[in-house]
């Protein structure tokens, strides 16, 4: 089976690699980059463990396919701190003791990012849908809800 | 809202503090690795052919067209894994039969769950193995299934082991059944217990098998070498167990397989067994060649254990001041195709919290044919605690009592014991209910459409065998290496308390999770027996090398080690012209006064203790749809000590959410020839964010007295009463009796419907 030559930018850096057609993003992620950072849960778009922002966008990396992302941007949980300072959603994960397994905290965390950019202010209901796409079986989201909001707020102060 | 309580000693230096977790970072970055991150040179992948039969004969396989592809290096069936004899009676709680175990692994002489295992190839690439599985022919001989276990439990039902018989019956039966074991336990004579009752409440319930849903599905390599050894990388919460199950399934000797326990994606007691590990092993033994193996949340769902389903019947009988008088609890519990649900456990979980004089329970250990069950947080015990739990509210609804006023009046004391005769020494039931009584949420009004629950849950916690090793290093670092994978914060606690030992800063101590080629045995991270268990031996490892420190230090200042102590993390004497020694000074001596300084402990914790958890659940019930809506839940728990109370508050919030998730939504569906049709996380409905209020919490600190810090465990209690609370918020809010979980909208819509007045109908 032939294979798609691709280029695109991961977390900055322009990177080429090749995949098979049936390959999805999640799997050249992981398998043919070994960047495993990104989760797979489910690979079927229902846990939310493989989000990664693509062109700004939320995505499930297992929904997109590898050959489809020549040319695009892409932000994984590798590209999140700034060299070795955490973002303010990663430090207030630590902070608020929002992880346990942490399996699905790079997908919470990509996740919360892309909506607090859409949404720098958002309520605990705002924060709840939009995190209801990422599953989490081990904190019950509280202490996870609890530390988007606090990074909100910090974020927001930071920017004033 | 979080709330603690603290009646015992208050003036620690890391014990109960709020510190980041010293496996945060590497979570927060993508650096941890877990299960399937892990690679290897010369990589093969395996998978796994699965059976598309309930119950079936094997007549035969073919796996010659499969090994004729290319690219595919080696094919096992049942034939590469050694055979056992079934084991032999006493059985105890947890039953591990060679016998059965082989046959999971690797179907052998028949099919007994869609998604059984029958053949497995290695590849070199996924997608040639997974071609590689469509080339392998099974002639199968379809039998009848049975899935529900109370029919499974009658004589004409489809037998899934002509070799099991009965056990715990008069008389012994002359036919094979599915019952493996009926167990009883009980005191007193509940037939004069119900005789002498004012009134008597009766219910049956039936419950859902629920799936851990643990993210990370089970993934591994395994290396084989030419001289036999093996190592194996997998995600579990017990890689000595892992180990000693490999070499015993495999026959080979245990010190050859060196197993690394990766970071765990979560487990919930799902993460217990092997599945595809000894697979992996022959399949790398075969080829020469590391072999990782990943399933799909599909092979995860079919294949891997859920809880018991379960059918319960429940009596119970009051005088009218509320004095309870008589208990009796009869559970049926699939165990999947092979015997071993948690019967022991459900048998002590239906009225442990209550003094009742006259109490039975007894529990039926019943094979059908679904996946083999796991244990799963707290096993056996939130399936009798919710016929119990609801039993005792319907009792106070009649006798007019508040629910928790009904239960403290009946509560077991300190020096009690359970109803399988387990005895509690210094217990926290009455501190929770007070604080549970007391609680604003418990005093608050409901608005419309709202109903309210309570429940209480009672769990033995597990203790049993744990080794450390402590190193301390020229720096005056100090290195702790346990056996036991971190599923919920254990190394952030495992830190605390060497820290709290040695008295030094919290930066000082390096926790980390050792293989098994580098330390003692330590049983399964499970049971909530970590920070228990483990703890107290890190407590002794710090305390050996408190000692030599002290030995260390009387040999520097030439005086008897008697006039040394260890005072806030430095060697002290009350001599005159001695200036007190820090560890970190002492750490650079060791090596040129007797060399390196490390302790260890190897131990079989036991008085781990019971403990007890209330929660209190609001509910809203829209009436057009039947949909259930969590409006406010309130844990109460005696914790004995939080070390670090994030983290016990994480495992509270968890532990109540799973249940939540138990009571209103999750549940296997099966199609009429016994094929699971809902595989993914679509289908089977986990509570997400948006499901959700804020999960409070309130940690009540009981001291257990068989622990230096009062640790009881914490992992499993939330669980045990939440379906419970749940459901009984449910039926309060639409007045109607719940009979079986999940509460999923059209079962509440049906419930509401059925208590329409019948005019409605005209």
């Amino acid at each position: 089976m032939s294979k798609h030559m691709i280029t695109a930018t991961i977390n900055g850096d322009e990177v080429d690699f090749t995949c098979h057609a049936d390959q999805t993003l999640l799997d050249v992620l992981r398998e043919n980059l070994h960047m495993t950072g990104t989760k797979n849960g489910c690979g079927s778009g229902d846990c939310g463990a493989c989000t990664v922002i693509l062109n700004g966008r939320p995505i499930n990396a297992c929904l997109v396919l590898g050959a489809e992302v020549d040319g695009a941007d892409i932000e994984t949980v590798e590209g999140m701190a700034k060299g070795t300072e955490l973002h303010p959603l990663q430090q207030k994960f630590l902070d608020h003791a929002a992880l346990q397994c942490g399996i699905c905290t790079p997908g919470f965390l990509n996740m919360a990012k892309a909506l607090l950019e859409k949404n720098p202010d958002p309520t605990e209901t705002e924060v709840r849908f939009g995190l209801a796409g990422n599953l989490c079986r081990c904190t019950g989201y509280d202490k996870i809800v609890r530390a988007v909001m606090d990074a909100a707020a910090e974020m927001r102060a930071n920017q004033s | 809202m979080s709330d603690t309580t603290d009646n015992a000693k208050t003036n620690f230096k890391w014990v109960g503090k709020r510190t980041r977790r010293p496996d945060g970072p590497d979570k927060v970055t993508g650096r941890a690795r877990y299960g399937d991150d892990m690679f290897m040179p010369g990589m093969l992948h395996g998978k796994t052919l699965r059976s598309p039969h309930a119950h079936a004969k094997i007549l035969s396989i073919d796996t010659s067209k499969a090994e004729a592809l290319k690219g595919v290096k080696a094919v096992v069936t049942h034939k590469d894994i050694p055979d056992h004899p079934l084991s032999k009676p006493p059985y105890g709680p947890a039953i591990a039969d060679l016998h059965d175990i082989s046959r999971n692994v690797m179907a052998r002489e028949k099919v007994l769950y869609d998604g059984h295992a029958v053949a497995a190839v290695a590849a070199t690439s996924e997608r040639i193995a997974r071609q590689a599985l469509k080339l392998i022919e099974v002639e199968y001989e379809v039998l009848p299934h049975v899935l529900d276990p109370l029919e499974a439990a009658q004589p004409d039902a489809p037998v899934l082991h002509d070799h099991q018989f009965t056990l715990g019956v008069e008389p012994a039966p002359e036919k094979p059944s599915n019952v493996f074991r009926v167990v009883s336990t009980g005191r007193g004579d509940v037939d004069k217990g119900f005789a002498e009752a004012d009134i008597i409440v009766e219910r049956e319930f039936r419950t859902q098998p629920v799936h851990q849903g643990y993210i990370e599905p089970q993934a591994l390599i395994a290396s084989a070498s030419e001289d036999g050894a093996v190592e194996l990388w997998t995600t579990t919460q017990g890689h000595f167990v892992i180990r000693a199950f490999c070499a015993k399934l495999l026959k080979m000797d245990t010190a050859t397989i060196r197993v690394t326990a990766s970071e765990i994606g979560g487990g919930f007691g799902g993460k217990n067994n092997v599945y595809s590990e000894p697979v992996a092993i022959r399949l790398s033994q075969k080829t020469g060649r590391p072999v990782r193996m990943v399933m799909t949340r599909e092979e995860v769902f079919r294949a891997t254990g859920p809880a018991s389903g379960t059918y319960s019947k429940v009596r119970m009988g009051a005088k009218k001041d509320g004095t309870l008088v008589a208990a009796e609890g009869v559970i049926y519990n699939q165990a999947g195709a092979f015997k071993g649900s948690p019967v022991l456990r459900s048998v002590d979980s239906f009225f442990s919290s209550y003094t009742v004089e006259n109490v039975k329970t007894t529990a039926y250990d019943v094979c059908v044919n679904r996946p083999k069950v796991a244990a799963y947080r707290a096993p056996g015990a939130p399936m009798a605690t919710l016929g119990a739990e609801m039993a005792i509210n319907e009792l106070a609804d009649k006798l007019g009592m508040d629910p928790i006023d009904l239960r403290m009046k009946n509560a077991v004391q300190d020096g009690g014991q359970s109803v399988a005769g387990v005895k509690y020494g210094r217990i926290g039931l009455q501190e929770v209910l007070e604080r549970a009584k007391n609680s604003d949420h418990y005093k608050s009004a409901l608005g419309p459409n709202q109903g309210r629950g309570f429940a209480l849950g009672y769990w033995m916690h597990g203790g049993g065998l744990s080794s450390v090793v402590a190193n301390l290093l020229d720096d005056g670092t100090v290195a702790i290496a346990t056996g036991n994978p971190d599923i919920g914060g254990s190394r952030s606690s495992m830190r605390a308390m060497a820290a709290e030992e040695l008295g030094v800063e919290l930066e000082t101590i390096k926790p980390i999770v050792a293989d098994t080629g580098s330390m003692g045995y330590s049983h399964l991270t499970a049971g909530s027996r970590t920070t228990f268990a483990t703890g107290l031996a890190v407590i002794n490892s710090v305390q050996e090398i408190i000692e030599k420190l002290r030995a260390l230090a009387a040999k520097k200042w030439e005086i008897p080690v008697e006039d040394v102590t260890w005072e806030a993390g430095q060697a002290v004497t009350q001599r005159d012209g001695f200036e007190a020694m820090s560890l970190k000074q002492l750490a650079g001596m060791a090596t040129k006064m007797g060399g390196p300084i490390a302790g260890h402990s190897e131990i079989n914790a036991g008085g781990a203790g019971a403990a007890f958890c209330a929660q209190i659940c609001d509910v809203e019930v829209d009436p057009e749809t039947g949909f259930v809506a969590p409006k406010r839940h309130t844990i109460f728990l005696d914790a004995g000590r939080a070390i670090s109370p994030d983290y016990v508050e994480g495992q509270m919030q968890g532990g109540a959410v799973q249940g939540i998730g138990w009571a209103l939504n999750e549940e296997y569906i099966y199609d009429d020839k016994g094929r699971l049709l809902n595989t993914g996380f679509l289908d089977y409905r986990m509570p997400v964010a948006s499901d959700l209020p804020m999960i409070d919490t309130v940690i009540i600190e009981v001291p257990n007295p068989n622990h230096p810090y009062g640790v009881r465990g914490v992992g499993e209690p939330p669980l045990v009463p939440a379906p419970a609370a749940v459901a009984n918020a449910v039926e309060n809010a639409i007045g109607v009796r719940a009979t079986s979980l999940p509460l999923s909208p059209p079962k509440v819509l049906d419930m509401i419907e059925s208590a329409r007045p019948a005019v409605a109908a005209e």
